[in-house]
């Protein structure tokens, strides 16, 4: 039965601002469940959940299991290396294979984009993309927006500037539609090597420099530079990034605001990021950590859902 | 097709039930010593509030509050369905060995309490729970049985029982509205 957000949740592209804020909203007591001393509920009780990894991703997969756990669902965790994917079976062999086997859903990451509609488009569970090639990672987006929405109230108006490479970001793609459609203005920044063609056309405003962005913006999501880049020829060195593009103290002392500090993780500390940023005041590095598991278990609890309506009528008596 | 509600209570017969109700809970837990009252998500929350204050300005005394959210805990999930946006539940930081009183707007199959019981477990080990609710309206579909009743109603099945309170519909009243026949 497909619930508020439909039957899979692939990307903030195709949600409307309504359902987005709705999971940001359901994300909220879901965090209080977290603080309790038993941290579980029995809403997806019976229900089995396999996460299908076929790239390497350690706190986004524990993120999703700590939620489907905290909901009492079943988890089974697949990766690609201990799978028969090395043995050449076809993604849509292993889903259909493990849905012989009655699951309910499929939390998916996997390194080409459009694989996790792919898989959605022929599977009846739901599915959740964990990160698809370049393309989106929604819950990662979400729980961004969850951890601005509690800096900042209402995001309408608000300046967030995604720092570093967006080019080969899944995490900036699902940053710019959630931003843009919750009313907030987007910037994005980084050295025109790491920017895509065209960036403009997403609704956002492109900054060259990292001090035009900080004296502009009232949070940083700073990307992590994925160190192959270097090698790949986008960037000259490390050092140099650091140099132009590291959001550093020094820099946002002369920011005209309290600037918030976003990172998605893991972090290249000394590279995009200093240290005394990543654990200064203004970051909430640790905040967004909190946040996915509750954004996740939301997602989960959305998706697994039926007809919302019903249940306050069910209790008065209406049939 | 609906017929026209029928009042059960107004606003004058909600604060004299909920006033009886009130030294029920107190004569029933012999005062109100440890003495922990929780409303169930949404409108049983508004009527423990009153209840509070009516215990107060009698006995003067603060008893201690919360509320409930049962959504996660219902049984029904793929066939009712969610409530898009799950309430908060805010409990003292443990009810071990505390009176617990349950207290919801209306008694119908029993599920709801049945749920806020598990949630209550997750949260301590009470020396006791019991349940007060404003209606009784029939219809049980579970072994439980309300320790305080405000008023019982017959409503058939299918027919609605609504308890509309000032602080979330502008208005204190206790409606049922019935089901065509044809």
């Amino acid at each position: 039965m497909a619930g508020p957000l439909g039957k899979d949740l692939l990307g903030l592209a195709p949600l409307s601002a309504e359902q987005i804020r709705l999971v940001l909203d359901t994300a909220i007591p879901f965090r209080e469940i977290s603080e309790r001393a038993i941290k579980k509920v029995p809403t997806l009780r019976g229900a089995t959940i396999v996460n299908l990894f076929f790239e390497a991703s350690t706190r986004t997969r524990i993120s999703f299991e700590f939620a489907e756990k905290r909901l009492s669902a079943d988890t089974v965790n697949v990766a690609a290396a201990q799978s028969s994917v090395s043995k050449g079976e076809t993604l849509v062999d292993t889903a259909r294979n493990l849905e012989a086997m009655k699951i309910d859903m499929v939390v998916i990451r996997h390194p080409a984009s459009g694989a996790a509609q792919f898989l959605a488009e022929r599977i009846e569970s739901n599915v959740i993309n964990a990160g698809d090639g370049t393309n989106e990672h929604p819950t990662q987006g979400l729980l961004d927006l969850m951890t601005l929405r509690d800096k900042f109230g209402e995001l309408a108006g608000r300046k967030i500037c995604i720092v570093g490479d967006v080019l080969h970001s899944r995490v900036a793609r699902s940053n710019i539609w959630g931003l843009t459609k919750l009313g907030a203005d987007v910037a994005v920044c980084g050295p025109r090597s790491l920017l895509p063609n065209a960036i403009e056309e997403m609704g956002v405003t492109v900054f060259n420099r990292i001090e035009e962005a900080i004296e502009w913006a009232d949070a940083l999501n700073v990307l992590r530079l994925q160190l192959e880049r270097m090698q790949a020829g986008y960037i000259p060195s490390l050092r140099e990034y650091n140099r132009v593009f590291g959001v550093t103290s020094a820099r946002l002392d002369k920011a005209p605001r309290d600037i918030v500090i976003l990172h998605p993780g893991p972090m290249n500390r000394g590279v995009e990021i200093d240290s005394d940023v990543a654990d200064g005041p203004h970051s909430v590095i640790l905040d967004q950590v909190t946040n996915g598991v509750a954004v996740r278990m939301a997602a989960l609890y959305l998706l697994a859902g039926g007809k919302p309506e019903l249940a306050e009528a069910a209790k008065k008596g209406a049939p | 097709m609906t017929k026209k509600p029928s009042t059960v209570l107004d606003p004058r017969g909600i604060d004299r039930t909920l006033r009886r109700m009130a030294d029920q809970i107190v004569e029933l837990n012999n005062g109100t010593d440890n003495l922990v009252i929780v409303g169930i998500q949404r409108r049983g929350v508004q009527l423990a509030d009153r209840i509070v204050r009516i215990i107060k300005a009698n006995e003067g005394v603060d008893v201690v509050s919360g509320a409930l959210d049962i959504t996660l805990y219902r049984d029904d999930l793929q066939t009712v369905g969610p409530r898009p946006v799950v309430g908060a539940t805010t409990l003292p930081w443990t009810l071990d060995d505390q009176k617990v009183v349950i207290i919801d707007d209306v008694l119908y199959t029993g599920r709801t309490v049945r749920a806020a019981l598990d949630e209550l477990a997750d949260f301590g080990r009470p020396a006791r729970i019991a349940l007060a609710v404003l209606i009784d309206r029939g219809g049980r579909e579970l072994p439980i049985h309300a320790d305080i009743i405000g008023r019982t109603v017959e409503v058939a099945p299918g027919h609605r029982v609504d308890v509309l309170v000032e602080e979330l519909d502008g208005r204190d009243e206790v409606v049922i509205t019935a089901k065509d026949e044809d």
